[in-house]
């Protein structure tokens, strides 16, 4: 019988072989789409595993942390202690996605990052625990409260960005409506995706972060910039050179004229720059642009950092001058409307810009990473993002622009003691709304310390001055600047 | 009168000093193991380590005490093994309990680890010789027949997950399968000794193979007919294999005839062709186990492959090396501390720990069938075979199942599934393993030369 007994050996290794190659087969070839499957809770519970680091502002004020629960399962969930007022910038960590800072600094929250390499293996040796890296923000708490009741206020859907035009952080940054993050970083997956997809249908848009993630006509806020066009195309040029500014602007190749906002004259019909700056008139804008010319006008635009890719770390959304078209749509793109399209953020590094001696710094919001330990991951470096206009042009622009709260449409940004520069803005939307409000403005004029762009979507009324957009969305930005300057 | 030149005949090793290290090794990996999950859950050492290790080590140093009085030439590997594999078990059972899994109870599987041990002695102290197993040839062959179909009895049996093969006794439950496939075994080696000369010889030849007569076929289905019984009124898929596989495995050791082993598989293939046809269960089965992942079948309540794909995952979540030890969610498969244990070793030790396991399941069925070449009478060739072969069939059953390299039929994984009948049949069938080796390897009666003509036989 042994012979038999041999062949039963060899059949009974045979089987163990089987098992053996297949326990390879699942574990080393298949394990990828194992973990994978939505059905497997592991690579849940894998997110909830790791005590994902803080996310400040200003170094003390704490926008999220996570809580050990204790469990097994969800180990450490997520808290916002003013979620709604920080939501577009802390972002949500839900249970399959993230969004904001949430998403944008992941690896460096969640501690896989090879930046924290060094950590991990000094933690593998002491035996401690993996932490997330602890993210501070550029954002000043103050400023972004101010911001947010003040836009809240208005009752209207709107966004507003503050940066600090010496080295482009974002000091503050609205959108609104706002959402609570906490309700959509629940463990409990069909209470958040239903949650989020209420939010997701919701036509007023809680989810969009409008202060980088919306393009709007920013009506004749953008002609700070085709003023800069101007004055760099020619030295000699400054606030008080004359130009033309008749009560309509006839638009070459069309029956059509421009008018000045509520078909209202411009002075004499020839008025110095700065007068038609503090006035806002429509006439002698369009015809500059018509002047210089398409290209220059994109490029001057490009200058102030439009088209580039920029990661604040969230991706913005690039603004877009508009296409080259005839004389009477580049005349149009020159006041901001047509097919010129700016992002608030955009709007912000205009006036940043010319605080800053016509240098646009990089805007970022990250201010600090430090791992759990406290030792420094990174440190925010300012970054030069381009030369935007000459130091010149920048101080007659600034001198422009002062007169425009002083003098012009924005006296509602006036701040006692204070020299405010700012340019008001009302943009017509193609839809039968009214129009959108604008607001760009930085303080002190003389060392500036921060610069702010608003927008109130539908705030300004339909008919009226020029003044209505200023009456909006200028004290809104008047407020976040008392709020940074009176610290 | 001195120059007998006695060249010393080499005795065969017993090696019990070898065995008691091996012994201390596998319940220090226990213990181990043991430390292991309280750290990585509570980061402490559990409270009971000592209990629990001394527990298992006490059990252990009775059971090797037993083996070494009574069965001194044993092979000093099978205990040390068996340890491990029951010891990892019981650390997975406790493990799985720590996360509130439902019905997981180490306590229960370390109380009836000391019965098996305790059953593991007896037997082998009451058996002094394996052969007067042949003797109880059809008493083996009734009582394991009336185990099989005892839950059947109304009263008796009770119906658990839609499989009636439990019985109940008030509060306790027994699987008597379990104890069945061991009897069966000794039936089956018994009665293919006596029969088969007959079995191997009588037939003509056709074509390439010699088949045997057809009045011989008696045996082959009867056994089939019995294990499609067990298949078709206790829905018990895995035992049903489990039995005519044994069967067919033991036939051929006895007869040599591969034309049995053929018609087994034909047998078995027109079996399961019909079962799957005429039940749902069994086509449910089989359907999962083509595509598992499929969403229809995920969802689908009873025979769906929910069970089968959270081991999957588990053992993914696993790949090489493992989460380690309670650091895992293996809790989430359900049963995860019976039926798919192997699963839920595989998510904390991962692909080595597992390789490691089936090492050790391969060794001791290895060791068995070393056994059964060194026997000197049939009987004992074809129990040790039967047994070993017994052993290494589940495994493939059970483990080829929750990996899905066969479809998923129930059985419990030996030694490490919690559940005392699989535990204590297993322990008796280790110890007729132990019995049997300490048979095949004493060392034949000798002539002491010097003593003249007296001659003593050393038994």
């Amino acid at each position: 019988m042994n012979s038999t007994v041999k062949r039963i050996a060899v059949a009974c290794l045979a089987m163990f072989a089987l098992l053996m190659a297949n326990v390879n087969y699942v574990q080393a070839v298949k394990a990828d789409k194992y973990s994978e499957d939505s059905r497997n809770l592991r690579n849940f519970y894998e997110r909830y595993a790791v005590q994902r680091g803080r996310i400040t502002a200003g170094g003390k004020e704490i926008l999220a942390q996570s809580r050990d629960t204790g469990s097994s399962e969800f180990r450490f969930v997520r808290q916002y202690t003013d979620g709604k007022l920080y939501a577009h910038i802390t972002g949500f960590f839900s249970p399959e996605s993230a969004s904001g800072i949430e998403a944008a600094e992941n690896k460096l929250l969640d501690g896989s990052s090879s930046d924290l390499l060094l950590r991990r293996s000094i933690d593998l040796f002491t035996g401690e625990p993996t932490k997330g890296a602890n993210v501070d923000l550029t954002i000043n708490p103050r400023a972004q409260k101010a911001a947010y009741d003040a836009l809240r206020e208005s009752g209207k859907r709107g966004a507003l960005v503050a940066i600090n035009p010496k080295t482009g952080a974002i000091l503050a940054m609205v959108s609104l409506p706002s959402y609570d993050p906490a309700e959509l970083s629940g463990t409990n997956k069909k209470q958040v995706f239903t949650r989020y997809d209420e939010l997701a249908k919701d036509k007023n848009q809680p989810l969009l972060n409008r202060a980088i993630g919306q393009t709007y006509p920013p009506g004749s806020t953008f002609k700070v910039v085709t003023a800069a066009a101007y004055l760099e195309d020619d030295d000699s040029r400054g606030p008080n050179t004359t130009v033309e500014a008749p009560q309509r602007l006839p638009l070459p190749g069309t029956t059509i004229s421009l008018p000045n906002y509520g078909g209202a004259a411009c002075g004499a019909g020839q008025v110095p720059l700065v007068f038609a700056l503090e006035k806002s008139c429509n006439t002698p804008f369009g015809s500059i642009g018509m002047e210089l010319g398409y290209d220059k006008m994109k490029e001057q635009t490009e200058k102030f950092g439009m088209g580039e890719q920029i990661g604040v770390p969230m991706s913005v959304t690039q603004s877009d001058f508009g296409p080259e078209e005839d004389k009477a749509a580049l005349a149009m793109a020159s006041i901001g409307q047509r097919s010129n399209r700016m992002t608030p953020l955009q709007m912000a590094m205009i006036a940043a810009g010319i605080a800053n001696n016509g240098t646009v710094m990089k805007p970022y919001l990250v201010n600090k990473i430090t791992d759990s330990k406290g030792d420094s991951i990174e440190d925010a470096d300012p970054q030069e993002l381009s030369e935007a206009v000459s130091p010149e042009t920048a101080g007659k622009l600034r001198e422009m622009m002062v007169s425009v709260v002083n003098n012009g449409t924005a006296n509602l940004a006036q701040i006692p003691g204070v020299q405010v520069a700012g340019k008001t803005g009302t943009a017509e939307t193609s839809d039968n709304r009214p129009p959108h409000a604008w607001f760009i403005s930085f303080a002190p004029a003389n060392d500036p310390q921060i610069a702010v762009a608003v927008i109130v979507e539908s705030g300004a009324a339909n008919v009226g001055a020029e003044a209505t957009g200023g009456h909006t969305a200028a004290p809104i930005a008047k407020q976040v600047m008392e709020a940074v300057l009176k610290n | 009168m001195s120059e007998m030149a006695a060249t010393p005949v080499p005795l065969p090793a017993k090696r019990r000093g070898a065995q008691l290290l091996m012994l201390a090794l596998a319940v220090g990996i226990v213990m181990f193991a043991y430390a292991n999950v309280g750290l990585a859950m509570d980061g402490k050492v559990p409270a009971g380590m000592l209990t629990y290790g001394l527990g298992l080590g006490g059990f252990m140093l009775a059971a090797y005490l037993v083996l070494a009085k009574w069965a001194p030439w044993a092979d000093p590997l099978i205990l040390p093994l068996v340890t491990l594999v029951n010891g990892i078990g019981l650390v997975m059972i406790y493990r799985i309990e720590a996360s509130k899994a439902p019905g997981a109870s180490a306590t229960n599987q370390l109380i009836m680890t000391g019965v098996g041990v305790v059953l593991f002695a007896i037997t082998l102290i009451v058996l002094r010789d394996q052969r007067a197993l042949q003797r109880l040839t059809y008493t083996a062959g009734f009582v394991g027949l009336f185990l099989l179909i005892s839950p059947l009895i109304p009263g008796l049996g009770k119906s658990v997950n839609g499989s009636r093969i439990w019985i109940g006794f008030g509060p306790a439950t027994i699987q008597p399968a379990e104890l069945a496939k061991i009897a069966l075994v000794v039936f089956f080696a018994g009665y293919l000794v006596a029969k088969r000369d007959v079995l191997a010889l009588a037939g003509r030849r056709l074509l390439f193979i010699d088949l045997p007569r057809a009045r011989d076929l008696g045996p082959v289905l009867i056994t089939w007919a019995v294990s499609l019984g067990v298949l078709v009124l206790q829905k018990d898929l895995g035992s049903s294999l489990l039995l005519f596989g044994t069967f067919i495995a033991m036939l051929y050791i006895a007869t040599q005839r591969t034309s049995w082993v053929l018609i087994g598989i034909l047998l078995f293939v027109g079996g399961a062709f019909l079962a799957g046809q005429l039940f749902d269960h069994v086509q449910a089965r089989f359907e999962v186990w083509l595509d598992p992942s499929r969403q229809e079948f995920f969802d689908r309540e009873l025979g769906g492959s929910a069970q089968l794909m959270q081991g999957l995952f588990a053992m993914g979540a696993g790949g090489i090396l493992g989460t380690g030890l309670g650091e895992g969610h293996p809790y989430l498969i359900p049963l995860s501390f019976s039926d798919f244990i192997f699963p839920a070793t595989g998510e904390e030790l991962g692909l080595t720990g597992l390789m490691a396991l089936l090492m050790v399941y391969a060794l001791i069925v290895e060791r068995g069938l070393r056994t059964s070449l060194a026997a000197r009478d049939p009987f004992t060739k074809l129990l040790a075979g039967g047994l070993s072969f017994l052993l290494a069939w589940q495994v493939f059953i059970i483990v080829g199942g929750v990996t899905n390299l066969i479809p998923l039929t129930g059985l419990v994984t030996p030694f490490m599934s919690q559940g005392g009948s699989a535990l204590l049949a297993n322990w008796i069938l280790i110890a007729l393993l132990v019995r049997t080796s300490d048979a095949a390897r004493q060392p034949p009666p000798q002539a002491i030369q010097n003593e003249g003509l007296t001659q003593v036989f050393q038994r």
